[in-house]
């Protein structure tokens, strides 16, 4: 057994668990957070991408102990209160999910590329980003079209400047 | 995975005393191999020794004719080095489309290059980059480190640090990677060195892993373009043969990426 600690969705957390324990089945099970999903668990899917320091990665691909220390944020730390994250409207507005299993890893996804690429974020480049993310109802197209969105939106409340000269 | 003790060394002497002292540890860098071959129960090491907190593992330098790279440097760091694409962009190319971005973000040089997966990209470019593996104990060249599939020179417990890529005058990767997990069907980097020599290796195609093919290099050698490589017939009787493609749809891969290699320079 092992003692983990870690910053989840802003707040201190510590658990004594199995060294074996896979980071994902720390966060569902022990966290009880399970907008973090379990999909295909041979690190295909997506459904289980986090943000882990900054980062996004598959916590079906990584032990709760490599974790120890790190800072987190799972689906459920993006919202602020009842306000959505601009992801989240984005898929909303635009009909960005079906059954909504592979959502949480495809909003994770989302803001991590959006993060990196910002307004340079063009659909191509989506699709090529997305390619770690499956959805099986095959709903690509409005993700594609939520996350390019969500990107415009994110990238011209970043310069308000703009917006409000025009 | 029973039962599996978690250490979390920060130099590579502790590292190296953690696998010593356990009945059989596996070192574990990114962990996107090794976890999911654990999940499988086809790997079930007593130990793991997590390699991403020792700082010597870490960093990119360069030199005047060589790029330095830390064995726990990620695919994800290589693809963004500003350092990389400006001093061997084909190599930051490479990186940019192992898996994908999330297991980019985790899997590194180090952890690719020791597993030597058949399919693996990052050991076609070490082999024709004339690169040199230096390890824990010693320094091993390219050409005497890939010994068979998932085999390498390393012994049990050598760790790699980093490992120096020759700067080439121009370079090339170029993979048609299968549609599901990204691996290469078959993935060939090309490099002309500054001396004027050509070296040429595949990946994801023969059943030993990497390999050079010396009658491109020597085509190319003569005639610096892809049409130099238009009458080489590829032998594939060393060739993967599995339910992604038979050797002789592999052997025609290696053809069209070499060309498609050479194409992207000129």
């Amino acid at each position: 057994m092992i003692k983990v600690s870690m910053t989840v969705n802003g707040g201190a957390v510590s658990h004594t668990v199995e060294d074996r324990t896979l980071l994902v089945d720390y966060i569902r099970d022990h966290l009880r957070l399970t907008g973090t999903h379990i999909g295909c668990d041979t690190s295909q899917c997506g459904a289980c991408v986090i943000s882990f320091n900054g980062k996004a990665i598959k916590s079906c691909t990584m032990l709760a102990a490599q974790a120890d220390g790190a800072e987190i944020m799972t689906i459920e730390g993006l919202a602020d209160g009842d306000q959505l994250h601009p992801v989240q409207a984005a898929f909303k507005e635009h009909h960005g999910l079906q059954c909504g299993f592979c959502t949480p890893g495809m909003i994770i996804a989302a803001t991590d590329m959006i993060k990196r690429y910002g307004a340079a974020l063009d659909e191509p480049t989506i699709r090529t980003e997305l390619e770690g993310n499956i959805c099986r109802c095959t709903g690509y197209q409005n993700i594609v079209k939520s996350i390019k969105a969500a990107a415009e939106d994110m990238t011209r409340s970043e310069k308000p400047s703009v917006t409000s000269s025009v | 995975m029973f039962h599996l003790t978690y250490h979390r060394p920060t130099s590579v002497e502790d590292a190296i005393q953690f696998f010593t002292n356990s009945e059989d540890a596996q070192f574990l860098a990114g962990g996107q191999t090794l976890l999911p071959t654990m999940k499988q129960r086809l790997a079930d090491p007593s130990d793991v020794i997590d390699l991403r907190h020792i700082a010597a593992l870490a960093g990119i330098g360069s030199a005047k004719d060589h790029l330095s790279i830390g064995a726990g440097v990620t695919h994800a760091e290589v693809a963004a080095s500003p350092q990389v694409r400006q001093i061997l962009p084909a190599l930051a190319d490479l990186a940019s489309h192992i898996g994908d971005p999330h297991v980019r973000n985790m899997g590194t040089l180090g952890g690719s290059v020791a597993n030597n997966d058949p399919a693996a990209d990052y050991p076609a470019a070490v082999l024709a980059l004339d690169a040199t593996i230096h390890t824990n104990s010693r320094v091993i060249a390219a050409e005497d480190f890939f010994t068979g599939m998932f085999e390498t020179a390393l012994q049990d417990g050598e760790l790699i640090i980093r490992i120096d890529f020759r700067i080439p005058q121009i370079a090339a990767y170029a993979k048609f990677p299968n549609p599901a997990s990204r691996y290469a069907m078959a993935g060939v980097f090309i490099a002309r060195h500054t001396d004027g020599g050509v070296k040429l290796a595949v990946t994801g195609a023969g059943s030993d892993g990497v390999f050079r093919h010396k009658d491109m290099e020597s085509a190319l050698l003569g005639n610096w373009a892809a049409e130099a490589l238009a009458d080489i017939s590829i032998d594939d009787s060393n060739l993967l043969s599995d339910i992604h493609g038979s050797a002789a749809y592999r052997a025609n891969l290696i053809k069209v990426m070499a060309q498609r290699a050479m194409q992207s320079m000129l």
